[in-house]
């Protein structure tokens, strides 16, 4: 059923010049679900949201974005999507209460008034609200800004590394905030670089080069990568990351605290690389690869591709 | 211990040729502005203007009245471009700024001049800008001792009066006492509207997409045509204070006689509003920051001032400065606030200083909103 999907896009390309910025994403997202959008920086994550949302003009590609056309009703999509810059980007010399108000405004809600207030105690930004945003700290000014965007009821949700430089405790509360929402019927979409926000969405596309190398829940993501690890603990394992370090079989040796994780994607020229070094001072055990493990190993992937 | 370190220092002095190199309009300001400079004080600005338009009218067409028209012609500080038949006509050429001079020669010159009866030339002067007709009415004197001593031969030379053969009467019109005043604080209103509204639209919109602010409003449903008029129409309004202010003190504190329709002038300085709002718009979406912003706007204000016959006679230039000068919007917005002010001119006086104006404000409006729309996607 085509009104289940919030975000349903194909072949979406744009192109700056020469450089191929985002390469033909097909993209499905269900109303009420959070879409986590992965991927390095100078992915084209954050020229993909500003095509969903209506900034920019996809070069080619099809598709709608809550039942609107992305390429002729630009101007609809802007009424019902709420959209968070990467960077703080409200008025630093506006008081928090201020802020809402103009983009209340913008967006003609209805009973300003009264909306502005419910936004500003919903956030806890209530007894702030005279404040200068430009005072804030990042924490608050993220609460801000998901305030503004919030104000006008929007059915998507756009986020774009909402909780870069924010404290654990802050993060924590936003994604319970966003599950809330979320649960309440909003779609959202966000994008992040870390892996337990990642585990948080309901499902998961990861972004690199431009193109869209994997999607799915947490556990297909997972899955697409066919990535064996392996964690070893004991002594010298420095001596024997170099060891195992350009072994075949052996992509990644990652140390992680007292422990390295050794990964491949072919499970039995990784097990007889690691065969070849074992130790008995040495205990090695098979574990369920991580998303950082996958995603390094398919950003790996997918330089050979397109290198 | 941390003494002085001369690597360090070159460190330093290395990395800042390596930004100077890199901000794109800093290095041009820094070689552009002496180079403009160069050229506007060493080769356009000229305080002895010559070749100033003026207008005869001769009601005695004898050989007389033609010598001393041939002289005031070779003295180099008249282009008698026009004749006007009657003394209306003369005036209006006046009022309208197309000649700076009539010269009224009178019906019976050749004949009370062989009679030795010093016949009276009235000379009539456009004396809004003193330091332009000046000179040329200095020369005027000096004419009248020599003009006719290849004419007044023999006998004849004993119509050489002591103070000269002809009297020259110099009527400085619009303002007769040659207070420069008059001329410069009118003028300072194009000045202070052009130094304001081009660097201020050019920081407001600049800022915006500075901060990355301008992205987000762009998310929403307001739409650029709407974000570009709501930032400018506050400046309109700080556009109009300005003008109030100069034109209190114009009154009050430098006495500027007020001839014309100040609701006119107000009226027709929203097209010069308009016009450097355009220019500031399009300098913002040119410049990547707000100091960009200000230097670009530092380009434009310097021929403003300098070529626009707001420091200097406009006619006084060579013909290639005018020429960059009657581009400008200032230059036109002067003689309107001059004309306005000092002659009580009407709005079909105005007329041909208008239209330029208005061309101006199409022009620079397309590219500055064509432009704009270019930077959203």
């Amino acid at each position: 059923m085509p009104t289940d999907l919030a975000i349903d896009v194909t072949g979406v390309t744009k192109r700056f010049g020469e450089k191929t910025v985002v390469n033909a994403i097909d993209l499905q997202v269900r109303r009420g679900e959070i879409y986590g959008f992965l991927g390095p920086n100078g992915s084209g994550k954050t020229t993909f949201i500003r095509m969903l949302c209506g900034l920019l003009t996809p070069d080619a590609g099809t598709g709608t974005c809550l039942g609107h056309d992305l390429l002729t009703e630009q101007a609809a999509i802007k009424r019902h999507v709420g959209y968070m810059t990467q960077r703080f980007s409200y008025y630093e010399d506006l008081s928090i209460r201020e802020n809402l108000d103009f983009i209340a405004r913008i967006y003609a809600v209805p009973d300003r008034p009264s909306a502005v207030q419910r936004s500003l105690e919903r956030l806890g930004l209530a007894n702030r609200s005279h404040q200068l945003a430009g005072e804030l700290s990042g924490g608050w000014k993220q609460r801000l800004a998901l305030a503004a965007c919030l104000i006008h009821s929007p059915q998507l949700l756009l986020l774009d590394e909402p909780t870069a430089g924010v404290d654990p405790k802050a993060r924590r509360e936003f994604w319970d905030e966003i599950h809330q929402l979320a649960a309440d019927g909003l779609t959202v979409l966000i994008t992040t670089h870390y892996m337990d926000e990642a585990e948080r969405c309901h499902r998961l596309g990861y972004i690199a080069y431009g193109s869209l190398l994997a999607r799915g829940t947490l556990d297909e993501v997972l899955a697409t990568a066919r990535l064996v690890t392996w964690t070893v603990s004991g002594p010298d394992l420095r001596a024997l990351a170099d060891t195992l370090r350009g072994r075949p079989g052996v992509e990644q040796v990652v140390a992680f605290g007292n422990t390295l994780h050794v990964s491949g994607r072919d499970a039995t020229k990784l097990e007889a690389a690691i065969a070849a070094v074992r130790d008995p001072r040495h205990e090695w055990q098979r574990i369920r690869s991580g998303l950082e493990d996958v995603f390094i190993s398919l950003m790996d992937e997918a330089k050979d591709n397109f290198s | 211990m941390n003494r002085f370190n001369r690597h360090r220092l070159w460190a330093v002095v290395m990395k800042e040729f390596i930004q100077m190199k890199r901000d794109r309009v800093t290095f041009v300001m820094m070689i552009g502005i002496p180079l403009m400079q160069l050229l506007l004080f060493g080769f356009a600005i000229n305080s002895d203007p010559r070749h100033l338009p003026a207008a005869v009218r001769a009601a005695d067409q004898g050989p007389f009245a033609r010598t001393l028209v041939q002289a005031l012609r070779t003295s180099d500080y008249f282009a008698l471009v026009r004749e006007a038949g009657t003394e209306a006509e003369a005036r209006r050429l006046l009022q309208l700024g197309e000649v700076q001079f009539v010269i009224n020669i009178p019906e019976d010159f050749s004949r009370k001049l062989l009679r030795g009866e010093r016949p009276t030339v009235l000379v009539e002067a456009d004396a809004t800008d003193p330091a332009a007709t000046g000179p040329a009415l200095a020369a005027v004197n000096a004419l009248a001792g020599s003009v006719f001593n290849r004419d007044l031969p023999g006998p004849l030379a004993r119509l050489q009066a002591k103070n000269g053969p002809v009297d020259f009467r110099i009527h400085a019109h619009y303002n007769p006492e040659n207070i420069t005043q008059y001329n410069v604080v009118p003028g300072l209103m194009g000045v202070v509207l052009t130094m304001t509204m081009v660097i201020i639209t050019g920081l407001a919109i600049t800022r915006e997409r500075e901060r990355g602010t301008m992205e987000n409003l762009l998310a929403t449903p307001v739409r650029p045509f709407e974000v570009m008029v709501g930032k400018i129409l506050p400046y309109i309004a700080v556009g109009y204070i300005q003008m109030t202010l100069i034109l209190v003190a114009a009154r009050f504190l430098f006495n500027v006689p007020m001839v014309g329709s100040l609701p006119l002038l107000y009226a027709v300085s929203l097209i010069f509003i308009a016009a450097n709002l355009a220019v500031g718009i399009t300098f913002s979406t040119l410049a990547r920051n707000q100091l960009q912003a200000v230097q670009m706007a530092f380009f434009f204000f310097l021929p403003s001032i300098l070529l626009s016959g707001f420091m200097f006679p406009f006619r006084g230039m060579p013909p290639w400065a005018q020429a960059v000068g009657s581009c400008l919007p200032n230059t036109h917005f002067l003689r309107i606030v001059r004309g306005i002010l000092l002659k009580g001119n009407g709005l079909s006086e105005i007329a041909p200083e208008l239209w330029p104006l208005l061309l101006f404000v199409v022009v620079a409006m397309t590219i500055g909103v064509k432009r704009y729309r270019q930077t959203l996607d």
